[in-house]
């Protein structure tokens, strides 16, 4: 015991002694020139599930991130880049934790993250606190550039409201008239389901069934039974990840893909089709991205991004890349000078990106306005078979900015 | 709801519980028995949908997969309780925690590095893969409904050898009074032992035949836990047939409260356990003290 005592001690004590002298620099330089700044590496954190459920699709956007700064020698606007990673493992609860790390202990200059919605609001809520950039590369939650945007928020993916409002004309259009909608209970999957519903009663359809299940539960039986007595024109569904494989695979086992289309937020056949099979073919989708897309970006990433991961690249790679991009405009625009924030944010508001998806821009919310594709299944890849809606912006409702 | 509607539910319902008694019983024989709370239950449930995942994927035989992951499971049971487990009978609950929390932990990542974060599917046998159609609309999975016969089965296995066979005789005499039994000279470390890797074998098997019908994904074992929890609670812990009348609680309360009522439907299951541990608080076959 008195042995482990002794280290104990000094460590502490030079622990301790160590805060003071950082603090004590701090204290004698407040206002460190732009020209120490900019030979410093600019900082960027990395908060992404690296484990867990959603493990790859962290991976896909970092992958898709560090592809973009090494196709720029390393350098966003001409500023060396160092990052800290930090696996936030999905957890809401442990999200402020972390992004504290990255903020207070490790002092990113920015933060990209994250996949999951709880923790994503975690994050925007700290950024607007300690004002920190932040990029959020996947989660959709309406929140995040909606009620709670900022001006140092900004989002390269999509909002859940974006994701499948388009898809309520679509299926208006194709002369459905009675839709049941099925998806986990949960935000993410509410605002899917009201967004899709908004549309689709606007342009005269009836949503006759709301279904829900806990999240994450993936038994879905009982409501499978239920759906085939209701007998819809269609269903309309979200789930993501194993949730999608066993529903879209649990359906199509009961049958009733034969009688009733199964319509869905891209999610549902995303990155999933290998595991579904051929449970999955005709399911139709609405998203911003499609597998085959042939426009050059998107021909040129999924090279490159073959060539790096040895993996298919998908719209969680291009999120990641996506988002490197706008770093990259904003900080070219003050010549890596990241002091210079409000003439860096201006830069990446007004960003015009040349997306593998699509053209990609921002709206005042800083959510992007980007083109959402309808997709069928066909041999195992997402197809496009057009454009659902052009340039869809997000309604931002609550946001205070302009 | 019409009567055939109300009777394809029932079979949801009773089809569900079957898988939860197969898994759950592993959990309520190391429970009531060693004592030990193994909370890395889920984790092995895991293991075996990626054992049967990979076995068919490098062989394409699924009985081969049955056989091979539930094998390799009971081995890695034997290994673990002798290497480990072995060393927490008796002690505390919370030391046990933390060895089978940290088992979790190790089981994931195994798994993370051995077979990727990737989503699987397992084909079921050829034979088992068609469909009966049950109305105009809705056809039920052969597969599903042989997984209910072979859970049947395993209850029925397990209980004829709890109650007729001497090895049976003794895991009883175990779940009564441990010290006893050791005191008549029953060698009770090696019982021990194979109750144990049998629990961890119920698992991964639970894991592998529920693979087709499920998907094999990392993250799939914690909710299996939480749900096999409830189903020994349920029936009493140790209780095998309470595991069973436990399951089929979970099962009814599951998918009536889906289609009935949708919006608490989360916390029915949870519900109903609280009702049953107010009203037996050692569960519904559960004897006196834990």
């Amino acid at each position: 015991m008195s042995r482990n005592r002794r280290p104990l001690l000094i460590t502490r004590r030079s622990l301790l002694s160590g805060a003071a002298s950082t603090a004590a620099f701090a204290v004698a330089s407040p206002f460190p020139t732009p020209a120490l700044a900019q030979n410093a590496p600019f900082k960027i954190g990395l908060m992404l599930p690296y484990t867990g459920t959603y493990a790859k699709l962290g991976q896909f956007i970092d992958d898709g991130f560090r592809l973009y700064v090494e196709q720029k020698g390393g350098k966003l606007g001409g500023r060396e880049i160092a990052f800290v990673q930090i696996d936030d493992e999905s957890k809401p609860e442990a999200a402020t934790d972390n992004m504290n790390r990255l903020v207070g202990r490790e002092k990113v200059d920015a933060v990209i993250g994250t996949v999951h919605s709880g923790v994503a609001m975690a994050m925007v809520k700290l950024a607007r606190d300690t004002n920190t950039l932040l990029i959020i590369p996947n989660a959709g939650a309406n929140d995040a550039t909606g009620a709670a945007c900022a001006p140092n928020i900004f989002r390269t993916s999509f909002s859940n409201w974006q994701a499948t409002y388009p898809m309520g004309k679509v299926m208006a259009d194709a002369g459905i008239k009675n839709v049941a909608t099925i998806t986990w209970k949960y935000t993410a999957g509410k605002e899917m389901i009201d967004a899709f519903a908004e549309n689709f009663t606007g342009h005269g359809g009836k949503v006759v069934a709301d279904l829900t299940v806990p999240f994450p539960e993936v038994e879905f039986q009982a409501l499978l039974t239920q759906i085939a007595t209701l007998k819809p024109d269609a269903v309309f569904s979200f789930f993501a990840g194993g949730g999608a494989v066993k529903f879209v695979k649990d359906y199509a086992a009961a049958g009733l893909n034969k009688s009733i289309p199964l319509y869905g937020a891209g999610f549902l056949t995303d990155g999933t089709l290998p595991a579904q099979g051929e449970a999955a073919e005709g399911i139709k989708t609405t998203l911003h991205y499609a597998d085959d897309l042939d426009h050059p970006a998107n021909v040129a990433f999924l090279k490159a991004f073959k060539a790096k991961t040895s993996n298919e690249g998908d719209i969680y790679g291009v999120q990641g890349y996506d988002s490197a991009a706008l770093l990259d405009i904003g900080l070219t625009a003050v010549g890596g000078d990241a002091t210079a924030r409000d003439r860096m944010i201006a830069a990446m508001a007004a960003a015009k990106i040349d997306s593998p998806r699509g053209p990609l821009s921002f709206n005042k919310a800083h959510n992007p306005i980007q083109d959402i594709y309808l997709r069928e299944v066909r041999n195992g890849r997402n197809a496009r078979l057009s454009v659902a809606q052009a340039a869809v912006d997000d309604p931002a409702r609550g946001c205070k900015l302009s | 709801m019409s009567l055939m509607t109300f009777g394809i539910q029932l079979l949801n319902a009773f089809q569900y519980a079957m898988v939860l008694f197969l898994v759950a019983s592993g959990l309520t024989l190391v429970f009531g028995i060693l004592g030990y709370i193994n909370l890395a239950h889920g984790a092995f449930y895991m293991l075996g949908a990626y054992l049967a995942y990979w076995i068919v994927a490098k062989t394409g035989s699924f009985a081969l997969a049955m056989i091979g992951g539930t094998v390799i499971a009971f081995v890695l049971g034997v290994v673990l309780e002798r290497t480990l487990v072995q060393r927490l009978y008796g002690r505390d609950h919370l030391m046990q925690v933390l060895l089978s929390f940290g088992l979790i932990l190790v089981l994931d990542d195994a798994r993370q590095i051995l077979f990727g974060k990737d989503v699987h599917a397992v084909a079921p046998p050829a034979w088992l893969n068609g469909t009966i159609q049950l109305t105009d609309n809705l056809s039920y999975s052969v597969y599903r409904l042989a997984i209910s016969a072979f859970c049947l089965v395993v209850a029925a296995v397990m209980f004829w050898v709890i109650a007729r066979t001497r090895i049976g005789m003794m895991v009883r005499a175990g779940a009564e009074n441990r010290e006893m039994t050791r005191a008549l000279g029953i060698g009770f470390d090696r019982l021990n032992r194979y109750v144990f890797a049998a629990g961890i074998a119920l698992a991964a098997l639970g894991g592998i035949v529920i693979a087709p019908i499920s998907t094999v994904f990392p993250g799939m074992g914690d909710g299996m836990l939480i749900l096999s929890f409830v189903v020994v609670v349920l029936g009493g812990i140790g209780s095998v047939g309470g595991a069973a009348l436990g399951a089929l609680l979970v099962g009814i309360t599951d998918t009536f409260g889906k289609v009935f009522f949708p919006s608490i439907s989360s916390i029915l299951v949870y519900l109903l356990m609280a009702a049953v541990l107010v009203w037996r608080p050692s569960g519904l076959l559960g004897r006196g003290e834990i």
